[in-house]
């Protein structure tokens, strides 16, 4: 009984919880990757017990893989001699880490996944506990294979309808984003549902849970259903049976409902998340850089879109287009389908997976006085580079227009030409 | 009696310790940069028992530990706030820093103000205009953590089940 956390709490506790309480439990999966794991390692040191099942971490090189400097190569020695020395079997440089750890199957419905990094949310999108936590945090789970945590409040996000053409999964999140404000969910778990949600497949699905982040939001959920299961048993390893459940009888703490249908396409202006605008308020906009990449957008489908709007078309030459595929996976597909050739030929430059130029140390850093478009979820200042450039957040779709033109364009009219 | 130092509303990490001072994690080395650019007297004048007085979503941005480690290093004896963003109210609570919410107080005590604070109970006393205010209790286990000096030294004398029993 209770909200889609309650009753994935309830089900771990082995009891039924409710919101207020504080709760020690078993964690499934504990994540973390190059830019975290070194003071994790630090803090295991420190409290000096061993490692409780090492079948449940998982360690990733992405956020700045290759390494661009010294220091992360430093940061990548120390933990590749990390995985040897505990033997630990889960160990990963193919890609975003919150996409691989989908990809590869650790994240099912009712899981409880914990991550050194914000936007673990993200694994809300097939009904699992994702959550960010500080790196200390992460040792102690390493030791102990539990987390603390309160078991929060719930906003219902309720999608009704179907989007308008060159309208995506993007626009919306960032349409609710400007509505919610930066800290409209603070400790809160939201959850995202409605026909509008039914109706997603997995890869539109999972931008809401991985922007839950900006709004402050604990975690993001979508109760899983066929959409997911079908999803895990096609794209993944992981192997059912698999637990479908939703909220029961819950009571949220406050209900947003938003119609779909009216939404035109959206932007995240410089330099706040929820600095939303309408993109014809914003369209001629120079840019000098754009963007598609990230946890955000960059799966697959991202890139069939994008490669299918360039088709046979240049980009501006003056604007660097950068395409990082969030994984390998991802990257071969694109490749083997002929994607990254139409990509090629437009004039954008593909670079190899991981967390790319979203964090500002390479793959595309930005200098004093550029403005960048991009498909990731941030947009802080100096995000990208200096802390006078300007990041503007939107959909894969809006990013390839924008790529065509050079400024800041509605992806509708190249769509319907399409 | 604690010397009241007041903050603004969505201070985020960089303005509690710039990201080029994150170099280190050592805490005292960090105090000496806290709040370096929006209140450089405070390193220089903070006394262990002051308190920091923030207002709604303390602490929000990098989830990196190196911004409550640096104010737990200043030896300040607690924060006070209407609310705290969600990584840094854990990794507070993790490193050993105690943290209050309470939106009377928050929004009523002023710098300068001689507050008296019972971290155990929540009860906030401001001489300086004769207030109360009672903020959210601290739960024991935070208070277990606080007292051990952070989670990490609780974890090397204790079982984790220990701290919700």
């Amino acid at each position: 009984m209770g909200t889609l956390i309650e009753e994935i709490f309830s089900r771990k506790a082995g009891r039924a919880v409710q919101a207020g309480e504080i709760l020690l439990l078993d964690v499934d999966y504990i994540m973390s990757h190059d830019n975290t794991t070194p003071l994790a390692i630090k803090a295991f040191r420190e409290i000096g017990k061993p490692i409780f099942d090492k079948n449940r971490i998982v360690l990733h090189l992405d956020h700045a893989y290759p390494a661009p400097n010294v220091l992360a190569a430093e940061n990548h020695k120390r933990i590749i001699e990390f995985v040897k020395e505990q033997e630990l079997p889960y160990f990963f440089h193919q890609g975003v880490c919150h996409q691989v750890m989908i990809e590869e199957g650790f994240i099912t419905p009712g899981a409880v996944v914990i991550g050194a990094d914000s936007h673990s949310n993200t694994y809300g999108a097939l009904g699992a506990f994702g959550a960010g936590l500080g790196s200390t945090e992460i040792a102690v789970a390493w030791v102990t294979g539990k987390c603390w945590f309160k078991v929060p409040e719930t906003i219902r996000i309720e999608l009704t309808g179907r989007t308008q053409p060159g309208v995506y999964a993007k626009d919306v999140m960032i349409y609710i984003a400007g509505q919610l404000g930066m800290d409209g969910a603070t400790y809160r778990s939201v959850e995202f549902g409605g026909d509008y949600i039914a109706s997603l497949p997995m890869n539109e699905r999972i931008v809401f849970p991985n922007m839950s982040t900006e709004i402050g939001a604990k975690c993001g959920l979508i109760a899983a259903d066929d959409v997911t299961i079908r999803y895990l048993e096609s794209s993944t390893p992981a192997r059912g049976p698999f637990e479908m459940f939703g909220p029961v009888n819950p009571r949220y703490e406050r209900v947003v409902e938003i119609d779909v249908s009216t939404i035109p396409p959206q932007v995240a202006c410089h330099p706040d998340v929820d600095n939303v605008k309408p993109l014809e308020q914003v369209a001629g906009l120079e840019v000098h850089e754009v963007y598609i990449g990230t946890c955000t957008n960059a799966r697959y489908e991202d890139i069939e879109l994008v490669a299918g709007m360039l088709k046979g078309k240049k980009v501006n030459p003056f604007t660097r287009v950068i395409v990082t595929p969030a994984s390998e996976r991802i990257y071969r597909r694109a490749l083997q389908n002929g994607l990254i050739e139409i990509l090629l030929d437009a004039g954008c430059t593909v670079t190899g997976t991981g967390c790319g130029a979203c964090i500002g140390r390479h793959g595309g850093i930005l200098a004093a006085g550029e403005r960048a478009l991009t498909t990731m979820n941030r947009n802080f200042i100096g995000r990208m580079g200096s802390p006078l450039s300007e990041v503007y957040l939107a959909s894969p779709a809006t990013a390839a227009a924008t790529a065509l033109t050079g400024k800041i364009s509605d992806p509708r009219e190249i769509l319907e030409n399409q | 009696m604690s010397k009241v130092w007041k903050f603004g509303e969505n201070l985020n990490t960089d303005e509690i310790i710039p990201g080029r001072f994150n170099i280190t994690i050592d805490p005292l080395e960090l105090a000496k940069n806290v709040f370096c650019e929006i209140k450089p007297e405070y390193a220089k004048s903070v006394q262990p028992s002051d308190v920091i007085v923030g207002g709604q979503n303390f602490g929000c941005g990098s989830s990196r530990e190196h911004a409550p480690i640096a104010i737990k290093g200043s030896q300040a004896m607690c924060i006070i706030a209407p609310s705290y963003a969600r990584i840094f109210f854990r990794n507070a609570i993790n490193i050993g820093l105690p943290i209050l919410e309470c939106p009377e107080a928050a929004a009523d005590i002023n710098e300068g103000d001689d507050v008296d604070v019972n971290l155990a109970t929540g009860e906030i006393v401001n001489h300086s205009n004769g207030h109360r205010y009672q903020a959210q209790p601290l739960p024991d286990f935070v208070l277990k953590i606080a007292e051990a000096g952070g989670i990490v030294n609780f974890l090397r004398e204790h079982d984790i089940q220990e701290l919700l029993a």
